[in-house]
């Protein structure tokens, strides 16, 4: 028997540790090509204002990477101590990636990262260029692997189920790598992460030209932001649109949910709701603005095309279900007999077995077998309902996130404008704006994230496990253990990090420019030469 | 299947290896931070006890991640297992190994006694904890966890974790992985190190080093009165991976020397452990630092393979339903993913070893504290 408690539980620690991740890593991901940047021009320049604006960045980078490292190693050891039937169901292709994201890109980053901060006077200049480059590659990299392994929860590409080992079982790299919703997902996620490091360093250094502080850093600094924001930005959105085309095709609901559509959506006239309150309770809206012509262009960039609503999708889903539940007897009974003809009962029902597991939940002791046929059609009713995720939650997590995406653009076009016909401080309101927006990338990303995952709901890997199936069969004491330690944990982190950045930010880059650099740099030409022994202090 | 054999061999070996990269880089840094509040009396001293392994500690606690991932790829089962039997400890585990990290980059950032006070005393819990947290797993998996299975996979446990926290023999074990953490730390300070720093650090090494050979004995003695887990008869290596359905496994005392005697040639793999651990400390007594960092690299590595070839190729034997024991042969990845994997970790591996070793190599010689006390860029 399932615990709901304990799955309810498991479920809100790893979203508070997922979110709190999240919070940090978007930062990283888009830093590291700015400081990137700017090494570089400092390099072919030569101009200090450049290295100091490496290093000032580099600070803020720092503070805010160590936590997101912290941070992530939860979520990796989180499968296994909270999600054991998943990892026991998928590791085989779902640990991969995780796998090859250490070996290839982790490591690399932060070994790296080291050096980056430590290495600025025992590396040549083209050497400490290379090396801040290697993080910022790894650092994409690192993303690139982690959204493949998002990906094959979203769209289980590449395995099939095995109903010998009981778990899926890794078929096909190419499909798992090029799965089209990770690649897609791999660069809205990333460039949303540029957008966010772009805005970072645009809003402290208006800060900075507001307060008349450091004037010609800051100008530099926030050109070259406002620019790399608003490519980012652009290509943020038109990669999100990708995002939802592929949902149309490989997750219905979850574009359902994210349109608010309870009817399916036939013809162009259809309307696009800009403003809803969607009851979940009672399966409609308590009020909605549409506008008409917008939705099925939008959404399938065809006019013609039919998008299913929800109460398709659940008579669709029951049908699933009466097959799924026969999957499901079929496979405990080949378990326990490895009986040729309950696998043969079981392949014709196979792909619908996540159904079967779906049910389960709603089954008189949570045991399928004991389902009478008085019984099936409220087992039927519920499952199907169960496998649509909260409409109001999605509605309006992608609707915040589209709506700040929109909301950059205008901020960081006016931004570059400005920057570029050197009027900025004509315009005082657009540097507030800019201050004012710092935060909101990063929102949009929590939320995004939660469109991606509140839609995914019920399952963890989509149509085959449900979350409910997937927890570690803990008891509440433990769970309550943990999740008190994070809340604790994460909040002082939180504190310490925000005090720190808000103490650098408003000390600025003078402070380093300031003081005098004694050691040499020296010039290393030969990769590992033996016997370098460079002690710049003798 | 003959494919399918080796690929299971070759990635239990890896398994091996990974944990011994964990625990020698992973190791040294958490004995810095056991020692930094001993060996570091003054402000300056602690900061350079954290610059001296500040451009590393990054790269090595990849190490630790590196293992998790490698374990849920090709042990997937285990790391479903293992991590859910034991979950408190690896949450405290995960808390020490989250404080870290910050603790490096947030220390020296604010001048004030109490906010480093206080962070120093971070360092120490998140340095001795996941050490001894890393041995007494060790010595747990040794003496069977209590666990078996339903029928769609999912694990059940049938013990309390405060079993797992408090017997005698995983105790044992979790101090003598803080002790050699301790030595590779003190070495490493050693290295990089000057003055009373290193001279200090050098008799917390020395002791460190005797401590883990001690208790290295006592438990090659200890293991005989344990029961082990053997077969009662042969099994398929080429099954398929699922612990349901087993073959017949006993418990019996003495059980996990029953390789040793079978192949003598093991006996090299403690005796390698013990070789590390005594001439460690010769060599640290003879101030030869970086030889004794090389040695307590050995001494690791004779350890692990010691209680890896001990169980082999039992990696988490059930103490209550032995026959539901994960081996290497029914815990493991489709051989489809675990060569993918292989073909990953033979490019990179090699690539990861080079640029780690370069990183060192750029770093190298000794650290003067007045450097990093004058540079706000340090730890």
């Amino acid at each position: 028997m399932i615990d709901p408690t304990v799955v309810n539980l498991s479920r809100l620690q790893f979203a508070l540790t997922a979110l709190y991740h999240f919070q940090f890593v978007p930062l990283t991901l888009g830093l590291s090509f700015i400081l990137a940047a700017m090494e570089t021009v400092y390099v072919i320049t030569g101009k200090p204002i450049y290295k100091d604006m490496t290093l000032f960045w580099g600070k803020l980078f720092g503070i805010n990477f160590a936590i997101g490292v912290a941070t992530g190693l939860t979520m990796e050891f989180e499968f296994g101590t909270n999600w054991s039937m998943y990892s026991h169901f998928v590791g085989d292709v779902f640990g991969t990636p995780l796998a090859i994201e250490g070996l290839m890109a982790f490591f690399m980053e932060s070994t790296f990262v080291g050096l980056m901060f430590f290495g600025w006077d025992r590396l040549s200049r083209p050497a400490h260029l290379a090396v801040t480059y290697l993080v910022a590659l790894a650092s994409n990299l690192s993303a690139l692997w982690i959204l493949i392994a998002n990906g094959f929860m979203q769209d289980p590409a590449g395995a099939r189920f095995d109903p010998v080992t009981m778990r899926m079982q890794f078929k096909s790299f190419g499909a798992l790598v090029f799965s089209p919703d990770a690649q897609a997902k791999f660069v809205h996620t990333s460039i949303a992460g540029y957008v966010s490091g772009a805005m970072f360093v645009m809003g402290i250094s208006a800060y900075y030209l507001l307060r008349k502080q450091h004037r010609e850093f800051a100008a530099r600094s926030f050109r070259i932001a406002a620019l790399f924001g608003l490519v980012s930005t652009l290509a943020v959105v038109t990669l999100g649109d990708a995002l939802g085309r592929m949902d149309d095709l490989v997750q219905p609901a979850k574009l359902a949910a994210m349109e608010g559509l309870w009817h399916s959506a036939r013809g162009p006239s259809a309307p696009w709701k800009l403003f809803a309150l969607p009851d979940d309770e009672k399966q409609r809206d308590a009020a909605s603005i549409g506008i008409p012509y917008v939705l099925t262009p939008l959404v399938a960039h065809e006019w013609k095309t039919t998008i299913p609503g929800i109460y398709a999708l659940e008579r669709a889903a029951k049908a699933r279900t009466v097959s799924g539940i026969k999957a499901i007897i079929a496979l405990k009974s080949f378990g326990a007999s490895h009986d040729p003809a309950a696998l043969a009962a079981f392949r014709k029902h196979e792909n619908d077995m996540g159904y079967g597991f779906l049910a389960q939940r709603y089954a008189p002791d949570q045991d399928l077998s004991a389902i009478t046929p008085a019984l099936l059609p409220a087992v039927l009713a519920k499952t199907a309902r169960a496998s649509i995720p909260n409409v109001f939650v999605e509605f309006w997590s992608f609707r915040i996130m589209v709506g700040l995406g929109v909301a950059f653009i205008v901020v960081f076009a006016f931004g570059a404008y400005y920057s570029l016909k050197n009027e900025l401080e004509k315009h005082p309101l657009v540097m507030k704006a800019a201050m004012l927006a710092i935060p909101l990338p990063i929102l949009a990303c929590e939320f995004g994230w939660v469109t991606a995952e509140n839609g995914r709901q019920p399952w963890t890997v989509y149509g085959w496990l449900p979350t409910f199936q997937s927890a570690s069969s803990h008891g509440i004491g433990y769970m309550i253990f943990s999740l008190a330690g994070f809340v604790l944990l994460y909040s002082l982190f939180i504190a310490a990090e925000l005090y720190l950045m808000f103490k650098y930010a408003r000390l600025g880059p003078g402070e380093h420019t300031a003081q005098p650099k004694p050691l040499p740099v020296p010039v290393r030409p030969v990769f590992g030469q033996p016997g370098y022994a460079h002690k710049p202090w003798q | 299947m003959e494919l399918y054999i080796a690929l299971k061999i070759i990635w239990a070996l890896l398994l091996g290896v990974l944990l011994s990269g964990l625990a020698i880089m992973v190791g040294m840094d958490m004995g810095v931070g056991t020692l930094l509040r001993f060996v570091g009396r003054t402000d300056a001293e602690r900061r350079t006890s954290l610059a001296i392994i500040g451009p590393h500690w990054d790269g090595n606690q990849v190490w630790f991640i590196l293992g998790g991932g490698a374990i849920f790829a090709a042990f997937p089962t285990l790391y479903a297992t293992s991590f859910s039997t034991f979950y408190v400890v690896m949450i405290l585990l995960l808390f020490a190994m989250i404080l870290r990290p910050v603790a490096f980059e947030y220390r020296s950032k604010v001048d004030a006694r109490h906010w480093r006070a206080s962070w120093d005393w971070a360092f120490l819990v998140s340095g001795a904890l996941p050490m001894i947290i890393f041995g007494a797993a060790f010595g747990n998996v040794l003496q069977g966890v209590g666990f078996h299975f339903g029928w769609d996979g999912q694990y059940y446990q049938d013990e309390s974790f405060v079993w797992y926290l408090l017997n005698p023999f995983a105790l044992l074990c979790g101090v003598m992985a803080l002790a050699l953490a301790v030595y590779q730390g003190g070495a490493m300070l050693m290295i990089r190190g000057m003055g009373d720093l290193a001279a200090r650090a050098r008799r917390f090494a020395i002791g460190g080093g005797l401590l883990a050979l001690v208790l290295f004995a006592i438990g090659g003695v200890w293991i005989r009165f344990i029961k082990g887990f053997a077969f009662t008869r042969s099994v398929d290596p080429g099954m398929p991976a699922t612990p349901l359905g087993g073959p017949a496994v006993v418990m019996r005392a003495g059980a996990w020397l029953d390789n040793f005697h079978t192949h003598p040639l093991l006996w090299l793999l403690p005796a390698l452990g013990a070789c590390g651990m005594l001439g460690g400390p010769l060599a640290l007594l003879a101030r030869k630092p970086v030889l004794g960092w090389w040695l307590g690299a050995l001494a690791w590595i004779g350890t692990i393979f010691t209680a890896g070839g001990a169980m082999f190729p039992f990696l988490m034997p059930s103490s209550t339903t032995p026959a539901e024991s994960l081996t290497v042969w029914n815990a493991s990845g489709s051989a489809y993913n675990l060569g993918w994997m292989l073909g990953f970790a033979v490019v990179f591996v090699p690539i990861i070893v080079t640029y780690t070793g370069w990183a060192f190599r750029v770093m190298k010689g000794k650290v003067n504290p007045a450097t990093v006390v004058a540079d706000d860029h340090f730890y």
